[in-house]
């Protein structure tokens, strides 16, 4: 039997690296600051200890050439984790990460591998402001050739990270700031979570909430107080966005008929517009309702605390929206609803 | 091998390269191979100068001009041709075309058509060969414009950093598609983009292929050693159009008196007169050489024109 012991999110992302990294000799760290005392909040800091600047090294400001010096390592057998402080610093590597790791595989006819491994923390609250918080599945998603992964709990961050580490082809992994501290059982052994697998968080009869990273937190409050309400919620996390999972999903929402789906990102045009469109493709017509997305509104990020505090759903968010798709026997007042204080709770600077 | 074996050798590969791209400009209008194709015609003794020094372990990636890197890597001619054919057999199955020949069994590990692309991934094969503890080097050739692009300086900073064994080689020939180098660069020195970072820069004329082979040593041999990184800048033209089988005399300032100025300077005529010369090289020689090959070119065509069409994978 395994041991399992209760961790914080970033301590089982160091763990999981260590262990790795203890394991395969070709796993090596690159990120500005991987090696400083906070390592990437407290994420690489184990690996350093252990492994030192050979293997986990700082790097300069080059997002992108580092994500292909990356990718040119990993297509000599080397497996590089490319750590990035916030989503928004992807975008300097794009052309990397979209036409040349994304692609190496196809274009070489299946004869190179690109194991390339890419974390990114999604920022929030205390003024992070337009582009130090975003959250970015939605766009790698949609190009062909990535996996993108969104551990909402410390056990499958380890999982899935060590998953990651296994594969053979470019994976982002998207973590959310917010999750950082949160903590449940983790295993002290290795293991692994198996990619495109979602899990049920929650089992209920009237409502399918697909929710992802931090979201999954936000949604489960939500259905603590929608059962007072008599609304019996079933969520679904289903951890990666590719692949993702559409059978576990589908059998929710052919059980509920309702469907929603909160994202961490803008709405418009979001992972969550996927899940509505193929849930409507296959059983539009036999929903009991209509599908909802919860995400952020088509705006970046305000820095000021009164906006930013009204820019996110929140529980309050998702409770309102889910009570217009199902039928509530009461609805309680809005003032006990506010559980979640994670925004109250961080006070930066970073 | 000897100096003339050595020379016989490079000729070989010169003819080669500038075979199978004449072959496949005047096979292209039968519209067989239907992808778009960037010719290296004038351009072969960099490629040639290069991989001279390169053993089937070193590793090269290429751009969207890539065959001369290919074939001069060693790359396999049939799968070539019917890789152009978008056919089964192609040496990326179809799925990669003209612009992303791959051979990974003589360490041609691709091509990228984003300019400045595949600089960083010489970088950092580089990296992996020196943390494998390797004595391999990796050659990242790419054009004038990819030397404007930001990812360039980015890889070159880095790869002094850590001392990697890459050879950066530049083939300038002073056009990127239709836009002269002289509307795109605030100076004409290539081959000094190195320096602020400390990586020691050569400038070469990319048309003699003995003078490119000794830099190209130099700098591969420094590689081996441990002492880092190398720029070269090879100057030469292109005789084509960017893309297709026409020549180009009209391109921007191109003039057909300039274009036939640089065909006097042929890489490949250079180095036959030279042979000649120093009578390393007969009328017959070359005769013979050249029969051959087109025996391996037609080969070629006629795998590639009997193979089974591309799958998805």
């Amino acid at each position: 039997m395994t041991i399992a012991r209760n961790l914080k999110y970033s301590d089982a992302l160091d763990e999981a690296l260590v262990q790795a990294m203890l394991v395969d000799p070709d796993i090596f760290v690159m990120g500005c600051g991987v090696d400083d005392e906070g390592g990437i909040f407290g994420t690489t800091v184990g690996a350093f200890k252990k492994f030192g600047p050979e293997r986990v090294m700082d790097v300069p400001l080059a997002e992108n050439a580092i994500n292909g010096i990356g990718m040119g390592a990993a297509l000599l057998g080397k497996r590089p984790v490319i750590v990035h402080a916030r989503n928004d610093f992807l975008y300097l590597a794009l052309d990397q990460i979209a036409n040349h790791a994304a692609k190496w595989n196809i274009m070489s006819g299946g004869k190179l591998n690109c194991p390339l491994v890419i974390r990114a923390i999604v920022g929030r609250g205390w003024g992070q402001a337009a582009q130090h918080s975003q959250s970015l599945q939605a766009l790698f998603s949609h190009i062909p050739g990535l996996k993108v992964v969104m551990p909402s709990n410390a056990y499958d961050a380890k999982g899935l990270l060590m998953a990651s580490l296994k594969d053979s082809e470019p994976v982002i992994i998207i973590e959310h700031r917010f999750l950082y501290d949160t903590r449940c059982d983790v295993p002290e052994t290795p293991y692994f979570v198996p990619m495109g697998q979602g899990k049920i968080c929650r089992n209920g009869k009237d409502v399918t909430a697909v929710a992802f990273s931090y979201m999954v937190k936000e949604v489960l409050e939500a259905a603590q107080i929608l059962a007072r309400e008599g609304v019996d919620l079933e969520v679904i996390d289903p951890r990666c966005s590719v692949p993702l999972d559409m059978d576990l999903i589908t059998r929710s929402v052919k059980k509920t008929g309702r469907l929603v789906v909160v994202d961490t990102s803008w709405k418009a045009f979001g992972i969550s517009a996927e899940i509505v469109a193929q849930i409507t493709e296959k059983m539009g017509l036999s929903l009991k309702g209509l599908p909802v997305r919860i995400g952020l509104p088509s705006q970046s990020t305000p820095c000021s605390s009164n906006l930013e505090k009204d820019y996110y759903p929140g529980v309050e968010g998702i409770i309102r929206a889910i009570r217009n798709i199902s039928e509530p026997k009461r609805v309680l007042g809005l003032e006990v609803e506010t559980v979640n204080t994670d925004h109250l709770q961080f006070k930066g600077p970073f | 091998m000897n100096q003339k074996e050595w020379a016989v050798k490079a000729y070989c590969e010169l003819i080669k390269i500038r075979m199978v791209e004449e072959a496949i400009a005047s096979g292209y209008s039968k519209q067989e191979m239907r992808c778009p194709v960037h010719l290296s015609i004038g351009q072969e003794a960099i490629a040639v100068g290069v991989c001279l020094c390169l053993e089937d372990e070193d590793i090269v990636f290429s751009t969207h001009r890539c065959h001369s890197h290919y074939l001069a890597k060693g790359g396999n001619l049939n799968e070539m041709i019917a890789e152009l054919y978008g056919k089964k057999t192609g040496c990326a199955k179809g799925l990669g075309g003209s612009m992303h020949l791959v051979d990974e069994r003589v360490g041609m590990l691709g091509a990228s058509a984003i300019v400045g692309g595949t600089i960083p991934l010489g970088a950092g094969a580089a990296l992996a060969f020196k943390m494998f503890g390797k004595p391999f080097v990796a050659v990242t050739f790419f054009g004038d414009g990819a030397a404007e692009e930001g990812v360039f300086f980015e890889s070159l900073n880095f790869a002094a950093l850590k001392k990697l064994p890459v050879i950066f080689v530049c083939e300038n020939n002073h056009v990127a598609t239709a836009s002269d180098s002289t509307s795109r660069k605030s100076k004409d020195n290539i081959f000094e983009h190195g320096e602020i970072f400390g990586i020691p820069g050569h400038r070469v004329d990319g048309n003699d292929v003995e003078a490119v082979y000794a830099v190209a040593r130099e700098a591969t041999d420094r590689a081996r050693r441990g002492e880092g990184p190398s720029l070269i800048e090879g100057r030469t033209f292109r005789m084509m159009k960017h893309v297709g089988p026409e020549i180009d005399q009209t391109t921007g300032s191109r003039t057909p008196e300039k274009w036939l100025a640089w065909k006097e300077k042929c890489p490949v005529k250079l180095f036959e007169k030279k042979l000649m010369d120093r009578g390393w090289l007969t009328d017959v020689d070359q005769q013979k050489i050249r029969r051959q090959m087109k025996l391996e070119l037609d080969h070629a065509f006629d795998f590639a024109q009997s193979s089974p069409l591309a799958e998805m994978i």
